[in-house]
């Protein structure tokens, strides 16, 4: 395959950044997006030139490093689909694709492709955790759970925190990664007891990082590579605001 | 309070409560602006029986606070939003169809517009210096049919009317089901019967009103 890649280029943090041009003539229709990237950046060496910057782990669509905008969606054109697990035949060739970085006031870019989403772990650590002694693991029947209820706690946990969700907000509100976090806690028994701190932290924290406000377009639930649901949301606002009537 | 006001889900809260505020009032204008399929006396009494009751100013003072708290608090969380976006947009522009709805994503522009339309509104109709009066009964009240009447008879008006309720039907059909997502309301079930009641809510409301212009520029003869 023929590829055309406009890729942005950002030496720092205060550069201004713009998009650089690159052309790969062999590019496998079985390669993964990544690879083909490390083929670009091959060359580039090759050539002498700086590399491009991205990030990126485990390739196998669950840590969730990596993180570029393709031609305008987060993690590219397939749905429920990291960047890694993305390849070439979801392309045309002779396609001229965009590669840019998350935009987000609260995700600054670091260089190139890789943005700074340390923000995210301050929002986990402002309340994402139980801090009641568990003590040993218990009989896996001791507290009754019903289905519906472990498998929707499964489903928030799969968040892979990749940020996706703030890349396809046109507010970058991180509402959709945030009620993940709360609603896989909140849901079991063990979560439950810190539920209104753990949300009041979590809330205040998103909003001092710089994230916007969630105006309920569902763009970031469409753009999640792990298509963490809306409800989320709707159950975060509803225990924020149960936590502010029962603290005041 | 301030901190639960100054929150991005407390202030989107009560954003959401004031519009829906705002939904059951214009539906209720809509509903009583329906007599001018009536008679002219119908529409210019009940338009008397609401101004004479003194009850209205407290009724047009609590409109005028939930009004204004909705405007305010939405062009600041407006404005925080944008902030948030960060000063550089994607260079790739999608020529195809997001998921979100054109309504979803223009909420701040349709706002402005639909306030400037109301500004206009209350111009030609609350505080029109027309001189327009009509007497029933003996006592001597606004002739609101008449002035509505000629109001709508220009064309560039009915135009410009019927684009602004378009607008409004946008504005209400995300506003309306989505302060129920704000408020954590809905579920994985209900909110798309949520959705498609905002829809058909907005489009009862602005087809009542846009109704009243085209039956009076089309059909209505003295």
């Amino acid at each position: 395959m023929k590829i055309h890649l406009k890729v942005w280029r950002q030496k720092g943090p205060e550069d201004k950044g713009c998009m650089e041009d690159h052309t790969l003539d062999d590019v496998s229709s079985e390669m993964s997006f990544l690879e083909m990237m490390d083929v670009l950046n091959q060359k580039l060496i090759k050539e002498g030139h700086d590399p491009v910057t991205f990030d990126h782990d485990c390739r196998e669509g669950i840590c969730g490093s990596c993180s570029m905008v393709i031609n305008g969606d987060p993690h590219g054109p397939q749905k429920a689909t990291t960047t890694c697990q993305l390849h070439m035949r979801a392309f045309k060739d002779g396609e001229t694709i965009y590669v840019e970085p998350w935009k987000a006031k609260a995700f600054p870019v670091i260089k190139d492709l890789m943005v700074d989403r340390s923000s995210f772990d301050r929002i986990q650590a402002a309340g994402g955790y139980v801090s009641v002694s568990t003590g040993n693991a218990p009989d896996a029947n001791a507290i009754a759970i019903p289905k519906l209820t472990s498998d929707e706690a499964f489903l928030s946990a799969t968040c892979i925190g990749c940020g996706a969700c703030v890349a396809a907000c046109k507010n970058a509100s991180a509402m959709l990664f945030v009620s993940a976090k709360v609603s896989h806690l909140d849901l079991l028994p063990q979560g439950q007891e810190e539920t209104h701190l753990r949300t009041q932290r979590m809330v205040a924290q998103m909003d001092e990082e710089g994230f916007g406000a969630c105006t309920n377009t569902g763009s970031c639930s469409a753009a999640c590579p792990k298509e963490i649901k809306l409800e989320n949301i709707a159950r975060m606002n509803r225990r924020y605001t149960g936590s502010q009537i029962k603290s005041s | 309070m301030i901190k639960f006001l100054k929150s991005s889900i407390g202030s989107k809260q009560v954003i959401g409560l004031a519009g829906l505020g705002l939904a059951v009032f214009v539906f209720a204008h809509m509903a009583g602006n329906m007599l001018i399929f009536v008679s002219p006396e119908a529409y210019n009494k009940y338009g008397h029986a609401l101004t004479s009751n003194p009850l209205i100013y407290f009724a047009e003072a609590g409109l005028v606070a939930i009004f204004l708290g909705h405007v305010i608090l939405s062009l600041w969380l407006s404005w925080k939003n944008w902030k948030s976006r960060g000063s550089q947009a994607y260079t790739y522009k999608k020529p195809k169809k997001t998921k979100a709805s054109l309504a979803s994503r223009t909420m701040w522009a349709q706002g402005l517009v639909i306030l400037v339309f109301i500004i206009l509104h209350l111009l030609t109709f609350k505080f029109a210096n027309d001189g327009y009066y009509v007497e029933y009964g003996g006592e001597k009240m606004r002739d609101l049919h008449r002035l509505m009447i000629e109001v709508f008879q220009q064309p560039l008006y009915v135009v410009g009317y019927t684009f602004c309720l378009l607008l409004l039907w946008g504005h209400l059909s995300h506003g309306v089901s989505s302060v129920f997502q704000s408020l954590g309301m809905t579920g994985e079930r209900s909110a798309p019967a949520v959705k498609t009641i905002g829809w058909i809510y907005a489009l009862v409301v602005c087809l009542g009103f846009i109704s009243q212009p085209l039956y009076v520029y089309f059909f209505y003869s003295a």
